[in-house]
């Protein structure tokens, strides 16, 4: 059980490499920017620490520079991260129903697009230490990333900044291309995400729209509807 | 500023993204039978990644075409088989390879 538990972690923590470059990269942009709303670098540091999120962190900062109350700042973090709430509903049952409460709620800081992308990816149910694994890995990263943009400015070479920021993009196509080729169903899937997301996005009646909040009316009604039209057989993973 | 910035960012920010993470993982303490909410749940991971990536890669990188050269060989590298790492340096790659060339071009 022991070494099944260090096998995981570490088998987490090298698939959370390129989540510790992607994130360096993308919270070194957020570092840089960091004075522009008015935060020092510990304060920036700290906030990356505890919150380990881009957009909301990004919201965050903004109503913080414009002086807006708490309850503003609070209904712009549900809406940022409400996307997280049904990733933690899915991982939920990935993992063991037995999985007692304390490693649910270590695994609950690991709730981010990325993690939960390798998460999910997992064959069979998924074991909570892989994910403290990948934790180990990002948390550093994205953390690290903003002190040392804050620190450094400008001085980084864009070239290099803009070559790791496609990294996370990587990832995510890294989890959702293996089952679209397994699948006719996902494939076609896929490409209605991505047709209608662009769609989304480029036209001009949705420009009102936050940009989670987009991620999350997309996510609800297309899966809703590919699981009316193509419900799973015997659902997913260990289904007795 | 009459706003303590520590309540801002432990608060409103910190405490509330992660109640927000963990409420349905310590909550939902079983598996769920219903096949539309387990057909459901199945599709929202590959629905969301997949939502999230495009259009939004093409803003990550400094041109528009190292974005798109980076989509395809990724989308390559993962149909073959590529590991995670593989797929994300592939992308990485592809794009600082092209913005070399493209700016020598352009000068």
């Amino acid at each position: 059980m022991a070494t099944e538990r260090r096998k995981q972690f570490f088998k987490g923590l090298k698939d959370g490499f390129p989540i510790f470059l992607g994130y360096f990269a993308v919270s070194l942009t957020l570092g840089i920017h960091l004075h522009e709303y008015g935060l020092t670098p510990l304060q920036g540091t700290l906030a990356s620490l505890t919150n380990h999120t881009s957009a909301g962190e990004l919201i965050g900062f903004q109503t913080i520079a414009s002086d807006s109350g708490y309850w503003v700042l609070i209904l712009a973090e549900i809406v940022a991260n409400a996307r997280y709430l049904l990733m933690s509903f899915a991982l939920s049952q990935k993992i063991d129903p037995k999985t007692p409460l304390w490693q649910r709620l270590l695994m609950g800081h690991g709730v981010t697009d990325e993690i939960f992308s390798i998460s999910v990816s997992v064959p069979g149910k998924l074991d909570p230490f892989y994910t403290y694994g990948a934790i180990t890995a990002a948390l550093p990263g994205w953390t690290g990333g903003t002190l040392v943009g804050a620190i450094l400015g400008n001085v980084l070479p864009v070239r290099f900044v803009s070559a790791l920021s496609v990294g996370l993009y990587g990832m995510f196509i890294a989890a959702f291309i293996p089952p679209a080729k397994k699948d006719r169903v996902m494939a076609g899937l896929i490409a209605v995400c991505f047709a209608l997301s662009w769609v989304f996005n480029k036209l001009p009646i949705f420009d009102g729209l936050d940009g989670g909040l987009k991620i999350i009316i997309l996510t609800v009604v297309i899966a809703s509807a590919a699981a009316i039209l193509f419900p799973r057989k015997e659902a997913s993973d260990g289904e007795a | 500023m009459k706003h303590n910035v520590w309540v801002y960012i432990f608060i409103c920010m910190a405490l509330v993204t992660y109640l927000i993470r963990i409420l349905p993982l310590t909550l939902i303490r079983r598996e769920i039978r219903n096949r539309f909410i387990r057909s459901f749940l199945y599709y929202v991971p590959y629905v969301t990644l997949a939502v999230m990536t495009f259009p939004a890669i093409l803003d990550a990188t400094q041109s528009p075409v190292s974005a798109v050269l980076a989509l395809i060989a990724a989308i390559a590298a993962a149909f073959f088989g590529g590991s995670l790492f593989t797929v994300a340096l592939t992308g990485c790659l592809t794009v600082f390879v092209t913005e070399l060339v493209t700016d020598f071009l352009i000068g």
